[in-house]
């Protein structure tokens, strides 16, 4: 009885399942290969030449979309609202670093003239870049309630067009900070130490450091490494006289907003540290001289060495 | 409110371009843009079929969404329009669209992108309608003269059908009961039966 139960049902299976299944191997639905060939974006033929233009459906434009309306701007603007209030929070706690012993008046030499120049060329540019490229991606929410939807097109046309031009500005700046700057970044064992110390920004410690600190140099390296991809990215966007697909557009286009928005981070700390964070740090790249007082408490390694080479400074 | 929408029967798609052809002659479209184009898959192999795309003026429109300037608008009748006045060549609209319908005049060196150019569905831009700056930048405004898109008007087989989207979907429906079609009726004798 059991079995009968479970074999009746399959007795038609037999009959017409094995019949017509050879059949269906070999005929399959032709809309539906069709369509499926469609969604492969299988590139076909077309009359108009251009790029893509065989491609009648590409699907990969909306991820991008859903990824840059949604997580991305999202957790980009978040990202700098916490960095802002971070700091804000650490400025109101711990209040500037200020010198331990008071200025000798005896000043050294920290950046000569050509590398003050490198930094704050550099340092102009990416502040356009900044806020030019955050104009557009949050320009639509901010600032098209504040100048009108006019008003703000007006601006963001100047601003694109800043951007494109700027961009290959700042790679250059970048590339002659590399090669200018990267031996005297190189870590060693005095930075492991500076780590453990927190800088001195915890505490009233104050860690060793040679001509760069350990800070200085993992911004120096995040500037490098980001800033590889950014430019890369950026080339890609710019210049779309290469026939480059869109696929590879996309991808460049979240590369670049999610290390422009990390990088941006990065520099609101590295600004806030030479700038309110710490006294006598910013006379360094204006004038390109710092006390000794100031070089003794940052720099002691490097500080000694540059005053046993000519004793009688200045 | 009608809600207009394009339709291609591939059954019925020649590929004779035509509708690329009226288009452009229609609007005087910018040298290197063509607002439609007529894609063929497996062309010249028995079962090839043809397709005419442009802008779908889609409901949740990928374009409007991400233009930094928020140039785009859909207007009553579904149709979606941009301003040009605003539109910055940024290209944004380009990525996203899965279309491939915007398109932009080359501007300059290295490719830089001018003023974003796409499929109207033959009913201007935000200036008054049919006036000479409607015309120069947008093309003729066929809607407000109570015509339909062009491409679609001229198809010389009707594979491509536009108008309000119950009409169109009415149409085709029609068409898919009188071919009695399983999946696998496919082809010529079927496109055309009576």
């Amino acid at each position: 009885m059991l079995l009968a139960i479970f074999l009746l049902p399959m007795t038609g299976y037999i009959s017409t399942g094995f019949a017509t299944a050879d059949e269906q191997a070999q005929h399959t639905n032709p809309r539906a290969d069709y369509w499926r060939q469609v969604r492969d974006n299988t590139n076909g033929y077309s009359a108009v030449k251009g790029r893509e233009t065989n491609e009648l459906i590409q699907g990969s434009g909306e991820t991008w979309r859903q990824l840059r309306n949604g997580p991305v701007a999202l957790i980009g603007s978040g990202l700098l609202i916490f960095t802002l209030a971070v700091l804000t929070v650490f400025y109101v706690w711990r209040g500037k670093v200020e010198l331990t012993h008071p200025r000798t008046g005896k000043t050294i030499e920290r950046w000569t003239l050509n590398e003050r120049r490198l930094h704050w060329v550099t340092a102009g540019l990416f502040v356009i870049l900044t806020v030019t490229g955050l104009s557009l991606l949050y320009g639509r929410a901010v600032l098209i309630p504040l100048f009108g939807h006019h008003g703000f097109a007006a601006y963001a046309d100047l601003a694109k067009w800043f951007h494109n031009i700027l961009g290959p500005l700042f790679m250059i700046g970048l590339i002659l900070m590399i090669v200018n700057w990267a031996s005297l970044n190189l870590f060693n064992r005095i930075d492991l130490e500076w780590f453990k110390q927190y800088g001195g920004m915890v505490g009233d410690s104050h860690p060793s450091a040679e001509k760069l600190n350990a800070g200085e140099k993992l911004f120096f390296w995040c500037l490098v490494f980001a800033g590889i991809f950014l430019c890369l990215s950026g080339l890609v966007l710019d210049f779309p006289n290469f026939n480059q697909e869109r696929e590879l557009i996309q991808l460049s286009h979240l590369i670049h907003v999610v290390t422009a928005i990390g990088l941006i981070a990065f520099s609101l700390g590295h600004i806030y540290i030479a700038t309110i964070g710490t006294e006598g740090a910013l006379e360094g790249m204006v004038t390109g001289q710092v006390d000794t007082a100031w070089a003794e408490q940052h720099h002691d390694l490097w500080a000694k060495e540059v005053m046993n080479k000519e004793p009688d400074s200045h | 409110m009608a809600r207009m929408k394009f339709l291609c029967d591939a059954e019925r798609c020649i590929e004779c371009n035509a509708c690329v052809t009226a288009c452009k002659n229609e609007h005087e479209v910018p040298w290197g843009v063509n607002r439609r184009r007529v894609v063929t898959l497996d062309d010249g192999v028995p079962g090839e079929k043809s397709i005419s795309v442009a802008c779908m003026h889609c409901s949740d429109a990928p374009c409007q969404a991400v233009c930094p300037v928020d140039c785009f608008y859909t207007t009553e009748d579904g149709v979606v329009l941009h301003d040009k006045d605003m539109c910055i060549g940024c290209g944004y609209c380009f990525y996203a669209c899965p279309f491939g319908a915007p398109q932009y005049p080359q501007q300059g060196a290295f490719g830089s992108r001018g003023k974003m150019d796409k499929c109207t569905f033959c009913a201007g831009g935000p200036e008054p309608d049919n006036s000479a700056e409607e015309l120069e930048k947008y093309g003729r405004n066929r809607l407000a003269e109570g015509k339909l898109p062009l491409c679609a008007e001229m198809c010389s087989t009707k594979a491509l059908l536009a108008g309000d989207g119950d009409v169109v979907s009415d149409l085709f429906r029609n068409r898919v009961v009188r071919r009695e079609g399983r999946p696998e009726v496919w082809g010529w004798n079927t496109a055309y039966k009576d």
